[in-house]
């Protein structure tokens, strides 16, 4: 092992999850998530991150099929995915997507439905920036281990 | 089985190659948890978060298949008594078509279920709502993410109030195979019937905390153990639960489920 190595990926790792934290893109419930994962369960945050975003996907196809004629928009859906979307985004960390959702709840409620529109565009870029960045993280992790080094502990307090 | 549907520990398994904790060394203090939400995601955590808590976990996907996986969904469902011991349910509050809530009502009023600790998760931190289900008999109440502090504290309330128990084996009429645990407790006789496979309802005086609380019966986690003959199990004693007691949990599986 190439220990001048693994501590140099080691390092961009930290530094790459502690920025995520401070833009906003997770909180501390990933925190929680990883506190979960272990040698036995390897993949588990990368697997349920997998699942949030394939749910992402779904549920903005079924809101925006619900937003897509002005004159007959079904507002309970809508209001049920953003629902179901802010719970799992919640669920694993993913702020920046749940802090839409709360928006996009409020428009729902007054029935809004160029802010719905607004609000679901803004959820999908998220979800997606979110995507690309995890994705990132979870290379680094690779090169980590393929490396022969240990994914560190990051403490975001 | 669909992605969403039913239980998902199966799934789980195949996802998470939990080789790992399957094969992991029996822990005498597992207890086994019914954990219901309608999120696919929010299932996946908590199941995670109960097994690393050492507890055995059964996920569904709503109050229906809880109850169906209870037996509470029909009256015909008692004839066939077969059913796993549960120490713990967990549901999710906002759930279609059978709120957290409707299922922990209709838990309390089931004889066989209601010693059996309720928790509620919720997102949403509405006193009245924690009222309510604390009122109906909620054990606890749960803002969701929940965490694994939350799980850890709740696995150590059941695990005080177990070791404080006896340990008194559930008779599963229909295990012509495994384990008929007929010991009877010194203290007040179990009520077990041909017709129903109550969980272990320890009545409040073997444990001077919660009187709610079922002593826990334990189990192999893996799915290969050999039933236990009978003279196992009448000197056996929960702090020494042989390794290979009977996956009851197979029998359960019914089409249904998945």
């Amino acid at each position: 092992m190439n220990t001048t190595v693994v501590a140099q990926l080691q390092r961009q790792f930290q530094d790459y999850i502690v920025s995520l934290y401070q833009q906003g893109f997770l909180d501390n419930q990933f925190s929680e998530l990883r506190k979960l994962q272990d040698e036995g369960t390897p993949d588990f945050v990368a697997e349920v991150v997998s699942l949030f975003f394939d749910d992402c996907s779904k549920l903005i196809n079924t809101m925006s099929a619900s937003l897509e004629r002005p004159d007959n928009v079904d507002f309970k859906q809508v209001d049920s995915g953003v629902h179901q979307l802010k719970g799992s985004s919640s669920s694993v960390g993913a702020q920046r997507v749940k802090n839409v959702c709360i928006s996009f709840k409020e428009c729902c409620h007054v029935q809004n439905r160029e802010g719905c529109l607004r609000c679901l565009q803004q959820v999908d870029y998220e979800y997606k920036m979110l995507k690309t960045k995890l994705q990132d993280l979870f290379n680094l992790e690779q090169q980590i281990l393929q490396a022969g080094g240990t994914i560190p502990q990051v403490d975001i307090n | 089985m669909a992605r969403d549907g039913g239980v998902s520990c199966l799934r789980m398994s195949e996802m998470m190659n939990v080789g790992g904790i399957e094969s992991a060394p029996l822990d005498l203090d597992e207890v086994h948890v019914l954990a219901v939400d309608d999120s696919l995601v929010d299932r996946i955590v908590i199941e995670r978060l109960l097994r690393i808590t050492s507890c055995k976990v059964t996920a569904v996907d709503s109050g229906w298949r809880a109850l169906e996986f209870l037996g509470l969904d029909n009256e015909k469902a008692s004839a066939e008594f077969d059913r796993l011991k549960v120490d713990l349910i967990i549901t999710d509050y906002c759930m279609p078509g059978m709120t957290g809530y409707e299922l922990l009502k209709k838990i309390k009023e089931s004889s066989n279920f209601r010693e059996v600790p309720v928790v509620i998760m919720s997102s949403e931190n509405v006193l009245t709502r924690i009222d309510r289900c604390l009122e109906e008999g909620a054990q606890d109440f749960l803002l969701k993410p929940v965490k694994l502090a939350d799980v850890k504290r709740l696995r150590n309330h059941l695990t005080k109030d177990v070791k404080l128990s006896n340990g008194n084996k559930r008779k599963l009429p229909d295990d012509s195979d495994s384990v008929n645990s007929s010991l009877p407790p010194p203290s007040p006789p179990l009520t077990i019937s041909p017709e129903s496979s109550p969980p272990l309802t320890i009545s409040t005086e073997s444990s001077d905390s919660s009187p709610q609380l079922s002593p826990v019966e334990m189990f192999s986690t893996s799915p290969l153990s050999t039933p236990i003959d009978d003279d196992d199990v009448l000197t056996t004693s929960p702090e020494s639960s042989p390794e290979d007691s009977p996956i009851r949990r197979q029998k359960m599986r019914s089409p249904g489920l998945d």
